[in-house]
């Protein structure tokens, strides 16, 4: 624990200490752990003499920030309404189906984390997909498997090293 | 002193006031529901919306957040304020109709329906609450949280807050979850029978038994279809 507590330390250090920087300093815990632990929310409010409420109405404002952990890969579907038209729903459907999860949910492996957005902003590539922040375009029923088996196989690549 | 027109009268409101601080001063009434003389304002309910300006360019304005300046011309009363007047207490009993605060709001201004689907939510987002505990109890338990169809007021991770001190602010100052009114009619209408009511105790007793200091007006004796009956009996005698 001591390590971790270090380590948000050094988080509210690079940014000065400053109560205005809280926003960075949760996008700097949400970066290391995938998501706001209550611990590491309750240091903050304490060292930044936030109070604790405040720091939670932030967490919980944005979407970019969560308070349950999230899967290692999120998986983003685009239901705009150019992607809407183009299948958007079908598209998430079958994400569901495929990974047992509902949108805003996360697999019980912590693999994958399902949500929709509101538009990306390239409506003329849609139906979009977005995984850890690599675009799919064009994107169908039948590309969600492979999809998906491309993540699957980096942890089976990753995994095989530490192995040996 | 700042001179403005309010309802068509010259009235001199103090720098710093807000519209609703002079209506006030000058008795005319506003209806409020996120405002407390004691606490910061908010402008979160618009009940309190007024109409300012002149006539082609007017503008619907929260009377409590808006401050008054010179030549500031104030309706409180018009056509437009009372439409939205009541759409906003349509929506809010929409949010929480067990409301007895919503439901005394809907009765007087003659809001008889309501066409929004019904929630049943125990709260109006009026932020009554929080800034009870912050400004006057000193306390920074609950706040809110999430956004949109979602925001909500909560205590962190909704356990029980390491501030709280069960003080029991929040609750006396909610307009929406504490009194409950226990009408007798449909989510979906108001029931309006607290502002008819006939004392129960009357049909036995030649006084009134009420022992409660708002005599006859705690809502405990609410009939069933009021109207009709005290109609009836008015027959009888
Ligand atoms: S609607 Fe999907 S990118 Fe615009
Ligand atoms: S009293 Fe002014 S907005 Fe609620």
């Amino acid at each position: 624990m001591n390590a971790e507590t270090q380590k948000i330390k050094s988080f509210i250090e690079k940014h000065d200490s400053k109560k205005q920087a809280l926003i960075s300093i949760l996008q700097d815990i949400q970066g290391e752990y995938n998501y706001l632990p209550a611990e590491a929310l309750r240091f903050v409010s304490q060292t930044l003499g936030i109070p604790l409420i405040d720091i939670i109405s932030v967490a919980t404002f944005y979407r970019s920030f969560s308070l349950e952990p999230k899967g290692e890969h999120m998986v983003t579907v685009c239901m705009g309404t150019a992607c809407h038209v183009r299948g958007g729903p079908k598209i998430l459907e079958e994400f569901e189906r495929k990974l047992g999860i509902e949108s805003g949910e996360t697999t019980e492996d912590k693999q994958f984390s399902l949500e929709t957005v509101a538009c990306l902003g390239c409506c003329a590539i849609g139906p979009v997909v977005v995984v850890d922040g690599n675009y799919y375009s064009h994107t169908n029923i039948r590309k969600v498997g492979s999809i998906l088996k491309t993540y699957h196989k980096k942890e089976k690549e990753n995994e095989q090293p530490q192995e040996n | 002193m700042i001179n403005i027109i309010m309802n068509g009268l010259e009235v001199r409101a103090e720098e710093g006031w807000s519209i609703l601080d002079t209506a006030k001063f000058y008795g005319i009434e506003i209806p409020t529901l996120c405002y407390n003389e004691g606490l910061s304002v908010y402008g979160g309910c618009r009940l309190c919306l007024v109409e300012i300006g002149e006539t082609p360019k007017t503008k619907l304005v929260s009377s409590c957040t808006y401050p008054v300046h010179k030549g500031l011309v104030v309706h409180t009363d018009t056509q437009r304020v009372i439409r939205t007047r009541r759409m906003m207490i349509e929506l809010m009993l929409a949010i929480a109709p067990n409301s007895k605060t919503i439901q005394d709001l809907a009765s007087k201004f003659g809001v008889k329906q309501c066409r929004f689907k019904v929630r049943n939510e125990e709260c109006v987002l009026c932020g009554l609450c929080v800034r009870m505990c912050r400004e006057q109890m000193g306390g920074k338990a609950i706040g809110f949280q999430n956004r949109g169809y979602k925001r909500r007021i909560s205590t962190p991770f909704d356990m029980r807050s390491e501030e709280c001190r069960l003080c029991g602010g929040c609750m006396y100052i909610c307009p929406a979850c504490q009194l409950r009114c226990h009408g007798p009619d449909p989510d979906t209408t108001v029931c309006n029978a607290c502002l008819q009511m006939d004392p129960t105790c009357l049909d036995y007793y030649e006084e009134l038994q009420c022992w409660m200091y708002d005599a006859g007006r705690c809502g405990t004796c609410v009939k069933e279809g009021p109207e009709k009956e005290t109609k009836e009996k008015a027959g009888h005698k």
